[in-house]
């Protein structure tokens, strides 16, 4: 054990050096096995949006003339270049891309959430029997299209699920829990692989 | 077993917290008396048979649901959102 | 001995393998039964209670006899069935259940013992003295009777829980279901076709039929062929479904790579759960034994067992064959073996009517009535009108009939029905909701019956997923009819000695049977129990029904009547490994880490789990060598200095909306409509009975907008209980609900000097004028906007930071470092709970649901001017009695200076019984600040008994002491050192 260093603070002001921000999986990824890639989206604003009683249309109109995406179905998403808006459960869309027009808070209550996730990304060929091993959604080309949203369990842990390609996804788990979401991944992607390199399913 | 949330469709039930009879829903006037509140709180039916329970979305969209199931076949036949069946009861 | 010719086997891949240490060849796409029988070892165990030597009765998953233990060390599996086992090079199999080895077993003296250990020997003669059951005769028994055993050490080989959805299930890969996969998959469907062996084609790799023409298994095999071109069917062989559960679940385990020489980390098994929209139930049916004297020995087997081994492995267990049935398979068996050369000694049928054109020598009406031989069948004797007559054979092929292997349909409780034509259990209609029984699990038993019935489920389920036919034609095959006449056990006269095995695996005879029934066990489930029939691995897939027959006679009622027990999942025998798969060691449950988690690791403090939170105990510090003197030194730093802790893990929920302030007053007891925009009241929850829910403060930031903070432990229950009252109770608020828990780190700075440090920080100071105790308000450190609450959970002038979590680790590292300058630092959990009771400050030790606000003090919380949850419950007399156990606060006055959460109350000098109980302890600690012991606990009519001396009793922990009630709050009750 170290000995504390103790310093004695002499100067009053602020030392004005900025925050280092750490994003919720730093030191655990990327990541890849056999023909698995697991990365970490890169950081980006997200904010929650719940429309008041009765503006879903006005909030939709607002969201589409300010971000260029319209308020996604159940389970969808929309997107317009960077921007996205991700149906995120009862009432629920979240935002992510721009920092959101003040205006929405007309509309909804809008509640920043960019720093409560941590963001991940799973691709290549299997990422599907991955998952299959994670969360008990059902992922079949018919069920997940490309664009859909699914709030789901993932390794026991309330999260989010994403369909980003045909064989790609975004995962989202609390920042907490990070650590856990990127172990039960990447041990799934490890059977996964040792399960191709066998030939079979 | 599974549940068809109105909203997510089919899922596992382990995404589910079960919370009892939707008798909940059906809060009294604070002023009801004793016995309408003593039925509110604990008395439950317990049918063999169809009954309207509450259901948690917890791990989906967290909407909370009224599923009406069969309690020895475990069959459902009906769920709903509770935030409708809750304004249905309130315009009634 | 292996045929020269046929079989399925690949010739050209032979294999090594070794049993008992002994070294033989196979060839891939053996069993191991297959190639021992192959290499003329038929004794491949001992049974369970007589330890009679063993040998295959099938060549299947219902195996009772053939269990072997697979590999050594912690790897180690037992109770495998050789007759599944798939060979691989360099299997080492060993054999169970004897001493010293498998062809000298010193405990078959228990055979000879046989009169005397019959059921329910061990209750009626272990009765007495009683203690010895536990330490003499169990360890006895279990040691003697038994399976083979686990190594005990931890197995770290990978097993794996996996997900599956498909349109349609196919649960068997007979022709039944190879067809019904055909249909369903050149429709489009999706579907999985499940079958536990590893070459799908069920009973068609096994006879010697033809489907269009064509040998059957090459009908099998192209059919395979055809469906792994499917993008949309998946196979899954090696695949035993376990279990049908609710709603199109069902259970299934893979065997992976368990029958690999090199599994180069592969899982073992796969644990999968799959859901259904509709399934078919193809999983034909299971041949059974008849029991006659001494019908276990080595060399007695089912005859479709042995057409398996001769038609599949091209395996010809012994010399001379009889073969002995009570319906045609009997004859099937003849010709096959025919076919092969092989000689036939006999064909002995049950029934008078039978005829026999094959060049056999054909006995109708007659029956085995015993076999001679020990390691080996010799000969048998059979019983004809005539006489008896005694036939030298080393192999005996036995049919007594098809049960339907229909056990999934009992998972969901349905009960199976009996059918007389075919002397079966057939499937209940609708036993599981969308499972379609196809083929021989519905008693209709030919190839053409099972081809058809699979094709038209496969088409019941389409229409049922909205999909079109695919017009698949229905090839053309054998529609023998089936004739059987029952025939469960021979007769006992003509018999002679010797016992009749029902269940081989658990050693139960007719006799044992009977017994039961004269001793009064007359229903078929009190005769399982007492005869421990069916309990064994095989779960009776060979005996239950000749079991059951045998009772219905016994006690004179019908099969029907007498009913059968029920079948329960799993199906086969499962590894618990496969089952919590997943669910070991990192997996058991998630980890929650704070963002200052691996500064809190680096400084060298332990840990504690809260929940899923993982929290620091305390920062030991140098020359620290016990937890008491860092929490001791961390409690007097917050109160004479500064110290610094991560509260992240308190719920943090945004309430957002118009009517925001009439939802909080509806949630808590007390007013929040009042509370201004920049300040902060606690308040109190309550569950609608009346009891408290869970406390915290709620900060007001905006008009409309407020942020509630939750216990850590309550953070979901209390997120679901919002989330109730704003959809079911109060849909007419307008109210938006947004867990921010984790987009916050969120750390406590405590102490005399909690200003001076916070000042050293923002960017702009804040003075006890701008921001007094219980005001809010946003901030900023280095340009990074912050908010700032000024609320205290030690007592002490203190402030909660909140910075986006992404700042946390740098802003922990920051106020340690500022702290640690101002003689103060990090504390951890258990200062936190020192600083707490020393203020009377309650956590889930006090709110732990039993509780009310009246028991808490806290009844002048509870708002008279309005409605609340829990408010009407919370005014019945009962929970507002004055005689009512209530919070107040101990010290100890006796010799001993402890106090123990845990601990109960009694009067001084009332005997310490459950009778004389007067409270209990919640909350204990050491309290430095005071220096002595201090507890937080609940007494009958507390407050009104401060001053008194009562006794404090731990009886679990051995301690007893006096201690003075006084009140909770046991530092600067006024508050003034928070405030001022």
């Amino acid at each position: 054990m170290t000995e504390p260093v103790i310093k004695p603070v002499t100067e009053s002001a602020t030392d004005q050096t900025p925050f280092k921000a750490i994003p919720p999986c730093a030191g655990l990824l990327p990541l890849s096995i056999g023909a698995l890639d697991l990365t970490e989206q890169p950081h980006a604003q997200m904010t929650l949006l719940i429309p008041w009683e009765g503006q879903e249309t006005a909030l939709s109109k607002a969201l589409e003339k300010a971000h260029g995406v319209a308020l996604p179905g159940v389970g969808q998403s929309t997107q317009s270049h960077a921007t996205r808006a991700l149906w995120f459960g009862h009432n629920q869309v979240l935002l992510t891309g721009p920092a959101p027009d003040p205006a929405l808070a007309d509309l909804a209550a809008v509640t920043d959430l960019s720093d409560a996730y941590a963001c991940l990304r799973l691709e290549g060929a299997g990422a599907d029997r991955v998952l299959a091993r994670l969360t008990p959604l059902d992922l079949r080309d018919v069920s997940f299209r490309q664009g859909a949203v699914a709030r789901t369990e993932i390794a026991h842990m309330a999260g989010a699920l994403i369909r980003e390609g045909e064989a790609a996804f975004g995962l989202m788990v609390y920042r907490s829990m990070a650590a856990t979401l990127v172990h039960e991944v990447s041990d799934a992607m490890q059977s996964v692989t040792a399960r191709a390199a066998l030939g079979g399913e | 077993m599974r549940l068809t949330c109105p909203l997510c469709g089919a899922r596992d039930r382990r995404e589910f917290t079960y919370q009892g009879e939707a008798v909940a829903l059906s809060r009294p006037d604070p002023d009801a008396g004793p016995e309408a509140w003593n039925t509110y709180l604990h008395l439950r039916e317990n049918p063999a048979g169809w009954r309207d329970e509450l259901w948690y979305h917890e791990q989906g969209c967290a909407a909370w649901l009224v599923v009406t199931r069969h309690t020895t076949t475990h069959e459902v036949r009906k769920v709903q959102l509770a935030r409708d069946v809750a304004k249905a009861e309130g315009t009634a | 001995m292996r045929l020269s010719k046929g079989g399925l086997i690949e010739r050209a891949k032979p294999l090594t393998f070794t049993f008992d240490g002994h070294r033989y060849q196979g060839y891939a796409g053996d069993t191991l039964a297959s190639a021992l029988l192959a290499n003329g070892q038929r004794v491949m165990g001992r049974s369970f209670k007589y330890h009679r030597p063993r040998g295959p009765l099938t060549a299947g998953p219902e195996e009772p006899n053939a269990l072997v233990t697979l590999g050594h060390g912690p790897t180690q599996e037992p109770n495998l069935r050789a007759t599944t086992l798939e060979l691989f090079d360099g299997l080492a199999a060993r054999s169970q259940n004897r001493w010293p080895s498998l062809d000298f077993d010193l405990l078959a003296a228990n055979d000879l013992l046989a009169p005397f250990l019959g059921a329910g020997f061990y209750y009626k003669t272990f009765m007495w003295p009683r203690a010895f059951w536990e330490k003499l005769y169990e360890p006895a028994i279990r040691r003697a009777a038994g399976l083979g055993a686990l190594s005990g050490q931890a197995n770290e080989t990978r097993y794996e829980k996996a997900f599956a959805h498909c349109d349609l299930l196919i649960i068997g890969a007979g022709p039944a279901g190879l067809m019904a996969a055909l249909e369903a998959g050149r429709a489009g469907a999706d579907v999985i076709l499940a079958d536990e062996d590893a070459l799908m084609g069920g009973r068609l790799n096994s006879e010697t039929l033809s489907i269009d023409d064509t040998p059957a298994h090459a009908w099998a095999a192209h059919t395979v062929a055809e469906l792994a071109s499917m993008p949309n069917v998946r196979l899954m062989p090696r695949t035993t479904i376990t279990g049908a559960y609710d709603h199109g679940t069902y259970s299934a385990v893979e065997r992976v790579s368990m029958h690999l020489a090199a599994p180069n980390d592969a899982p073992r098994e796969a644990f999968w759960r799959i859901n259904a929209e509709r399934a078919i139930l193809a999983t034909g049916a299971l041949e059974r034994p008849i029991a006659f004297a001494n019908n276990d020995r080595p060399g007695i087997m089912l005859a479709s067992a042995l057409r398996s081994y001769v038609n599949r492995y091209a395996v010809v267990p012994g010399r001379a064959v009889a073969i002995f049935g009570n319906n045609d398979d009997a004859h099937r068996t003849a010709a096959d073996l025919l076919d092969k050369g092989v000689h036939i000694a006999a064909l002995i049928d049950s029934r008078p009517d039978a005829t026999c054109t094959l060049p056999v020598r054909f006995i109708p009406g007659a029956q085995v009535a015993h076999a001679t031989g020990r390691k080996s069948l010799e000969a048998i004797t059979i019983a004809t009108q005539s006489g008896t007559d005694r036939l030298q054979c080393d192999v005996l092929a036995v049919s007594g009939g098809w049960n339907p292997t229909l056990h999934l349909t009992s998972h969901m409780g349905a009960r199976p029905r009996w059918d007389a034509k075919t002397a079966a259990f057939l499937p209940a209609p609708d036993a599981i909701p969308g499972l379609i029984p196809a083929g021989a699990v519905t008693g209709r038993f030919s190839t053409h019956a099972a081809l058809e019935a699979g094709l038209t489920a496969a088409r019941d389920a389409l229409s049922v997923l909205g999909l079109k036919h695919a017009q698949t034609d229905l090839p053309t095959a054998e529609d023998a009819p089936y004739a059987i006449t029952p025939l469960w056990a021979v007769p006992a006269s003509g018999m002679g000695k010797g016992r009749a095995w029902l269940d081989f695996a658990n050693d139960v005879t007719v006799k044992d049977v009977k017994l039961a029934s004269s001793e009064g066990y007359k229903s078929v489930e009190h005769m399982k129990r007492y005869t421990t029939q069916g309990m064994a691995p095989d779960q009776g897939k060979n005996s239950n029904i000749g079991a059951l027959a045998i009772l219905a006679d016994a006690t004179g009622r019908s099969i029907p009547e007498t009913g059968t027990t029920t079948y329960r999942a799993p199906y086969a025998p499962t590894t618990l490994a496969a089952m919590g798969a997943g669910g070991q060691g990192k997996g058991f449950a998630p980890e929650r880490l704070t963002t200052s988690h691996a500064a809190t690791l680096k400084a060298g403090a332990p840990t504690v789990e809260a929940g899923l939170w993982h929290r620091p105990s305390y920062f030991p510090r140098p020359g620290e060598t016990h937890w008491r003197q860092s929490c001791d030194r961390e409690v007097a730093m917050v109160r004479s200095h500064v110290g610094i802790t991560d509260v992240s893990t308190l719920g943090k929920i945004d309430i957002k909306g118009r009517d925001t302030g009439a939802f909080l007053d509806f949630v808590y007891t007390n007013m929040f409509s009042t509370l201004k925009p920049g300040r902060v009241r606690y308040g109190l929850m309550l569950r609608e009975d009346g009891h408290v829910l869970d406390d915290g403060t709620t900060a007001c930031l905006a008009p409309g907008h407020y942020v509630m903070t939750t216990t850590t432990a309550a953070a979901g229950p209390v997120m679901r209980h919002l989330e109730f009252v704003a959809q079911a109770l109060r849909p007419d608020l307008d109210v938006a609900l947004t867990s921010v828990t984790e987009q916050w780190a969120q750390f406590a700075i405590a102490g005399p000097r909690s200003t001076d440090l916070l000042n050293t920080l923002l960017d702009d100071a804040v003075t006890d004028e701008g921001f007094p105790f219980m005001a809010c308000g946003p901030v900023a450190i280095k340009g990074t906007p912050a908010r700032l609450f000024r609320i205290s959970f030690s007592g002490e002038r203190a402030y909660e930071l909140a910075v986006p979590a992404r700042y946390g680790a740098a802003l922990f590292d920051l106020l340690k470092a500022r702290a640690e300058a101002m003689q103060g630092g990090a504390y951890g959990m258990e200062a936190l709970n020192v600083l707490r009771i020393e203020k009377g400050l309650l956590t889930h030790a006090e709110l732990h649901g039993r509780t009310t606000a009246f028991d808490l003090g806290m009844q002048g919380m509870m708002s008279k001017k309005k409605d609340f949850i829990g408010k009407t419950a919370s005014e019945r007399p009962g929970l507002m009695a004055p005689d009512r156990e209530r919070l107040i606060g101990l010290r100890p006055t006796g010799a001993v200076k402890q106090l123990l959460a845990g601990a109960h109350l009694f009067d001084r000098d009332a005997e310490a019984t459950r009778m004389n109980d007067q409270g209990y302890i919640t909350s204990a600690c050491f309290s430095p600040t005071l220096g002595h012991a201090i507890a937080l606990g609940f007494l009958v009519r507390g407050p009104d008994r401060i001053g008194e001396e009562i006794r404090m009793v731990d009886h679990l922990r051995g301690v007893e002491t006096t201690c003075e009630v006084v009140a909770p709050q046991f530092f600067d009750p006024d508050g003034g050192r928070a405030r001022d």
